[in-house]
């Protein structure tokens, strides 16, 4: 497979142009984090600094319970590889509001780009992976819409099916391995559920 | 006088619990019917026991209340996670039916069961503890308020002494 050419940053600015009172975003620790708060850190971004493993399940807890709103879950490939059953828990669900969307760059990026399960087999010492497909697991857990996106002629697509396509939908973005600033919100987890939940319930 | 497992249920419904998140368990499992057939709850089964942290954060997110049934043997699994409702500070309350406790004649139930109210407590999980049957519903009405109410993370143990002692035929 060649090398992903799709950059993470434009990318995610792309899928949440445009974002209003009915688009809640949740991000996965790390990178993606990052990527949603440079595209403008707003209440209903919900951007997660630690609970790996975590992000699908809460989206899916969100996505129940607001079911007129559309939910957005961004995350990578590490966070994504540690909560690989919450696939097969929203499959039971069957949410039609909520669109996961896994940016997949091969590497551990918080800690020093290592090689994850996703980074193909037979390529190195160091940086050998399995070649995980996650758009054949979550399609095997019980989500049929689920694809993966390699090329700046898709992205268009992508961002139409992750903002308003009945879910659940499922996608991978193989993007590149870059070096970005890191842009933080708020660190505060008490203070982001308040904001979050002060702009869509109206109370904290 | 009814039974406490209907007294839960009824329990859940007063405080409009509207997610119940479980795994199978034998000791849960006449509750997790009567929400699997309930209007008003969607219960959600899990991969494992850590996904009902984090469904709960996110229902709580959303404005909905929830509740993860687990045994003590899935304890373990959660501890990671239970550290959520100290960050974003959220309410949680989870019931565990207890094992490796009263009587137990599985000793792989042991180390889980006999750790689970340590866990919790290193992770600042609040604990309230029922093993007699009249006691249940106040037991778990305190709960869900301390949970709901005082914004705590709070787990009852159900403990093997209510339950019962699983023998698997064995006298």
């Amino acid at each position: 497979m060649s090398k992903p050419t799709l950059q993470r940053r434009p990318l995610v600015k792309k899928i949440l142009e445009g974002a209003d009172d009915n688009l809640l975003v949740l991000a996965g620790l790390g990178s993606a984090n990052w990527d949603i708060t440079n595209a403008g850190d707003r209440p209903l971004n919900m951007p997660l600094w630690g609970a790996m493993g975590a992000t699908v399940a809460m989206g899916l807890g969100l996505a129940l319970a607001q079911p007129t709103k559309r939910v957005l879950v961004i995350t990578g490939d590490g966070d994504m590889l540690m909560g690989m059953g919450s696939l097969a828990t929203v499959a039971t669900q069957q949410p039609d509001n909520l669109a996961i969307c896994v940016l997949d760059n091969e590497k551990f990026g918080e800690t020093g780009n290592q090689a994850t399960h996703t980074s193909p087999r037979n390529n190195g010492p160091t940086e050998s992976g399995a070649g995980t497909d996650f758009s054949l697991i979550a399609r095997g857990c019980g989500i049929a819409d689920s694809g993966i996106v390699r090329d700046q002629s898709e992205v268009a697509q992508l961002v139409k099916d992750l903002r308003t396509k009945a879910g659940p939908v499922f996608r991978v973005v193989k993007v590149m391995v870059e070096k970005l600033d890191f842009v933080m919100p708020p660190q505060d987890g008490a203070h982001l559920k308040d904001r979050f939940r002060q702009a869509l319930l109206g109370r904290p | 006088m009814s039974d406490w497992r209907d007294d839960i249920f009824t329990v859940l419904q007063d405080h409009d619990i509207k997610q119940v998140y479980h795994v199978p368990d034998a000791g849960h499992s006449r509750l997790i019917e009567a929400c699997q057939t309930s209007n008003s709850i969607r219960t959600l089964a899990l991969t494992t026991e850590e996904e009902g942290v984090a469904l709960a954060a996110g229902a709580w997110l959303g404005g909905q209340r929830s509740v993860l049934l687990m045994q003590s043997s899935g304890v373990g699994n959660t501890i990671n996670l239970m550290g959520l409702t100290k960050t974003l500070r959220f309410p949680f309350l989870t019931l565990i039916t207890m094992r490796g406790d009263y009587g137990e004649f599985n000793s792989w139930q042991y180390p889980m069961g006999q750790g689970t109210p340590k866990v919790l407590e290193a992770m600042g999980v609040l604990l309230y503890s029922v093993d007699k049957a009249e006691e249940v519903k106040a037991t778990v009405d305190a709960a869900t308020r301390s949970a709901f109410n005082g914004g705590q993370a709070v787990a009852v143990l159900l403990r093997q002494k209510l339950i019962g002692i699983k023998n698997f035929g064995k006298k």
